[in-house]
């Protein structure tokens, strides 16, 4: 991939910014662009957002259907997050199978919210070993300006803790859906991932596009309710010594409690 | 990642594990350099039941040539298992977890190959998992750094990988197939040991900010141990038996 010109001068620029610990949109390092989080904003969706941070833009929707568990784990649910960049997102977008930066993408998001714990699975068994509710969390980006990571996972947590879980009954050996009686997920944590870029050594916290294009290396940690890291993705083609990576770990669980406090504001997010 | 109900002791009051070893103690690792005859460079690795094959073309052409970076050459990796390399025949099409372990070893490999030696050209690197066991993406890497330096590619450091991970809520090197399906937490680690940098890191599960930091550590001194494997192999090849 060859760099054009005008990339070269804005790194340039952002590498010169960051020698004196500025950033090129002014803000600090360890800052967050803007989080603008809607829900419900589909209704045909049992849950939905609209996310957008600093000028990324995710839509999610969450849909809730009965399904056949898992051979191994027959004594929970389903939970499958994914993620899509749309052709309309980025002019360097192209249709066709994902590549393997959007599987990346993918992974890292459901990893997230996965290995959070977030959604008790025990709860969602409708008969062991034969029925149980899937949830399906599906991103889609909308709008491109960097760190899509975050962007996916604050719109898959705030579209699930809005989703409202259609009940079923069992009849004959097969669920059937009772209507007008669906209810609150079974929610234990509220997962925060925090993206990190690292540019000449120098840690910012929620890289822009143009950041994006510069960094060194970068990864995301996931923290939970309680401040713990549950998920971490390391990325990029330079290293982290270890002291940087302490450091990150840091960044994570003090922007992620700010995250958190966000995401609580959202319908069924204060119940954690 | 949720603790499943088993049968397993995964570790003893002894602090002895389901395999017999130490909570510091890595499975057996041998590695051997230069076992393909066309690949430039390539070695087999035996990593506790893990046993990988890595082989490296170039720097050669670049095809697609779109694909051609001016300033410097390209790293290209693929992970893949066989069908017969699990208990369950796995359909031999790339999956979305092959597809991001190849992303994330190309990613851990590239701060080591001096790539800016050689523009317009790729560096294949091609792996793979004749039987898996836990930890076999660390094991994967660390045969195809042998392989880089076997193919004579200049590299800044050997990259060496191991995992480390949380079982019976105690922090431990190398986790195991069993380790893995059954305990709290699995952090691979990749390291560069002499410029001393964590090249690839991810992880499953809950860790505490200090069981963090004791997992880096604790994954660290991990890749220290199979560096000096590394060497052994890389002397083996190029100067017969190093010296004990």
């Amino acid at each position: 991939m060859n760099t054009p010109i005008i990339d070269d001068l804005k790194k340039k620029k952002i590498l010169a910014l960051l020698k004196d610990g500025q950033r090129v949109d002014g803000r600090a390092l360890d800052e967050v662009r803007p989080l603008i989080i809607d829900t419900g904003v589909i209704p045909k969706a049992e849950g939905s957002a609209r996310v957008r941070l600093g000028d990324t833009e995710i839509v999610c929707g969450v849909k809730i259907q009965p399904d056949k568990p898992f051979p191994d784990l027959g004594d929970r649910g389903i939970f499958i997050c994914t993620a899509e960049i749309l052709p309309l997102a980025d002019p360097n977008v192209e249709t066709g199978p994902p590549n393997e930066e959007v599987i990346e993408l993918a992974r890292v998001v459901d990893r997230g919210v996965r290995e959070s714990g977030m959604i008790d699975l025990t709860k969602l068994v409708l008969i062991k070993d034969k029925s149980v509710i899937g949830i399906f969390v599906d991103n889609t980006v909308t709008d491109y300006d960097g760190n899509l990571f975050d962007a996916c996972s604050y719109a898959s947590v705030a579209s699930i803790l809005s989703c409202k879980i259609p009940k079923w009954e069992i009849k004959n050996d097969a669920p059937s859906l009772v209507p007008d009686s669906a209810s609150a997920p079974p929610i234990t944590t509220i997962p925060v991932s925090v993206t990190m870029g690292k540019i000449a050594d120098t840690i910012i916290v929620d890289p822009n596009a143009d950041e994006w294009k510069c960094m060194d290396a970068r990864i995301t940690i996931t923290t939970n309710s309680a401040g713990n890291i549950c998920a971490v993705q390391k990325g990029g083609e330079d290293g982290f010594t270890f002291e940087q990576l302490v450091k990150c770990s840091e960044l994570s669980i003090s922007t992620g409690a700010k995250i958190r406090e966000i995401l609580k504001q959202v319908p069924g997010g204060d119940r954690c | 990642m949720g603790v499943r109900k088993s049968d397993i002791v995964l570790l003893d009051d002894k602090g002895i594990r389901c395999d017999g070893r130490k909570i510091d103690e890595p499975r057996n690792i041998m590695i051997k350099a230069g076992v393909l005859k066309n690949a430039n460079g390539s070695a087999y690795i035996e990593f506790g039941e893990n046993k990988i094959l890595a082989g490296v073309f170039g720097p050669r052409d670049v095809h697609p040539k779109h694909l051609a970076n001016t300033d410097r050459g390209i790293l290209r990796c693929r992970y893949h298992m066989e069908p017969f390399s699990v208990s369950e025949r796995k359909n031999p099409a790339p999956s979305r977890r092959e597809i991001e372990i190849s992303k994330v070893i190309k990613e851990a490999l590239e701060p080591a190959v001096m790539l800016e030696n050689f523009p317009r050209t790729v560096v294949d690197v091609y792996i793979e998992v004749l039987q898996a066991d836990g930890g076999s993406r660390c094991a994967a890497l660390d045969a195809a750094a042998v392989a880089l330096a076997d193919a004579g590619i200049p590299m800044r450091d050997m990259v060496s990988a191991c995992a480390a991970g949380k079982v019976a809520d105690t922090i431990v090197l190398d986790i195991n197939n069993e380790e893995d399906q059954e305990g709290q937490a699995d952090m691979p680690v990749a390291y560069m040991p002499n410029l001393e940098k964590v090249t690839l890191l991810q992880l499953d599960g809950v860790l505490t900010p200090a069981e963090y930091k004791k997992c880096v550590e604790t994954a660290i001194n991990g890749c220290k141990l199979v560096y000096e494997v590394q060497k052994k192999a890389l002397k083996d090849k190029f100067f017969g038996d190093s010296p004990q």
